[in-house]
């Protein structure tokens, strides 16, 4: 069992990962990655939206006809974001109008759906509610490299705004990592993100590679061995 | 037979729609009544933070909340909504209108605006309460991202003439930003229609009205 939650884990960081490997989800990924603080805010959420929808569906998956499910989990996932969205207007005001248009836009993270269809509709509820944890920490993972690789290319600075998000006693936890920098403002852009994400796959798929060829490499050094 | 299995089939899955919808909507209600009040006093605390950095304190003594007028005007409104313009006025005398107003035409949809005007026509600041703009790129009007609010401070429609109150590429003097005309465009638009309102309409605007006189 305890086995089964390590791969659970490992899959949404890493493996299975939503962006890197599933390649799920990129339109709130694209838009609001340009900050660190925006990437978490939109992470935090993704992330509480994945765990509760995952549950719910997880709840009802033996009452659920399968010729019905999808109408049943576009229900959950849409009460979920909307839930999601009230309380963090009422909590966190300041993160909430900033991220505005995009907390709703979650409700079109295929990655939700996917989760839902894929595991949570056959799994029992503590699996499902790790795998929608895993899966929105590595789909948070990636936004927060992305959202800081953008923020210190396109405007020189780390953890800026994080006021909006921590209350006023973090108004100076912004680093300016470059002095003087004049902005690069492709990295802000759209584009941007598609290229810093191509990079990233690229990076993860390289390392992927090179694990392979070390494990094949022992498996002919230990059957050279053998004869 | 098949025909009755099917019917059933079909009225057993729509009534187990039916109850999710319910469900499910029950608890979106729930969550809507729980945090109802708290976004309201959210809301309501921010836009009397706002009108507070925009007419300080010392400015008034009256209670800008209460003193308030709503106008209907086909230049200003937004989908024929009135607009709220609160008094600022000090011993009697008008210091400051501050119009809450939204501008149409921002790149993902309305931008809300409170402007603040003194007496003599100049603007005292404007603030954004709500926008919806591309992070990173329109969301730049935010005072917390840039100063370009401010290029706003002191000026009226005599300074620059009314014909230079357009962004530069469109022959004005207001800088936009790289990648992000349209929603500077449309906060420019909006301050200098409400700044043409109130010169039309000043002794209205100041007049007090029903029986929350100088909010006393």
């Amino acid at each position: 069992m305890a086995n089964d939650y390590r791969k659970i884990m490992m899959d949404g960081l890493w493996s299975n990962n939503s962006i890197l490997v599933q390649v799920l989800g990129l339109c709130p990924l694209l838009a609001t990655s340009s900050t660190f603080i925006n990437a978490l805010g939109l992470g935090v959420a993704t992330t509480a939206v994945l765990v509760g929808s995952n549950v719910t569906v997880s709840l009802i998956r033996n009452y659920v006809k399968a010729e019905l499910r999808i109408a049943v989990f576009v229900m959950v996932i849409a009460s979920c974001v909307t839930i999601v969205q009230l309380a963090m207007n009422a909590w966190v005001h300041e993160l909430y109008k900033i991220l505005g248009i995009f907390i709703p836009l979650i409700v079109t993270n295929c990655v939700i759906i996917a989760r839902a269809e894929s595991f949570a509709s056959k799994n029992n509820v503590p699996s499902s509610a790790l795998d929608g944890l895993s899966m929105g920490l590595g789909f948070t993972l990636i936004l927060l490299i992305l959202g800081s690789t953008r923020e210190i290319l396109g405007q020189g600075t780390l953890f800026s705004h994080a006021n909006l998000m921590f209350g006023d006693s973090f108004r100076d936890a912004q680093i300016t990592i470059i002095h003087n920098y004049g902005g690069f403002i492709l990295a802000v852009l759209p584009p941007g993100a598609f290229i810093c994400l191509g990079f990233l796959v690229a990076l993860k798929n390289g390392i992927e590679n090179r694990r392979k060829e070390k494990a094949a490499q022992q498996i002919v050094d230990a059957s050279a061995e053998n004869i | 037979m098949d025909m009755s299995s099917a019917k059933q089939n079909m009225l057993a899955a729509g009534k187990a729609l039916a109850i999710f919808a319910i469900v499910s909507s029950t608890l979106v209600g729930l969550t809507y009544m729980m945090t109802k009040d708290r976004i309201a006093a959210n809301e309501r605390q921010a836009l009397l933070n706002s009108l507070g950095v925009l007419v300080s304190k010392d400015m008034h003594d009256n209670d800008l909340l209460k003193d308030k007028l709503a106008v209907q005007s086909p230049e200003l409104g937004y989908r024929g909504k009135p607009v709220t313009i609160y008094r600022a006025r000090k011993d009697h005398k008008n210091v400051a209108a501050i119009f809450d107003v939204t501008a149409p035409d921002g790149y993902n949809g309305p931008i809300r605006l409170l402007v603040a005007v003194d007496d003599e026509a100049q603007i005292i600041g404007v603030r954004v309460v709500r926008e919806d703009e591309t992070p990173g790129l329109g969301d730049n009007i935010e005072l917390d991202k840039t100063n370009w609010l401010h290029e706003f401070d002191n000026r009226s429609l005599m300074n620059p003439l009314e014909k230079l109150w357009h962004v530069k590429r469109d022959g004005g003097i207001f800088d936009q930003f790289s990648g992000a005309t349209i929603t500077p465009r449309a906060v420019v638009k909006m301050v200098r229609k409400t700044l043409r309102y109130f010169m039309q309409n000043k002794n209205d605007i100041f007049a007090p009205v029903g029986g929350n006189q100088d909010g006393k």
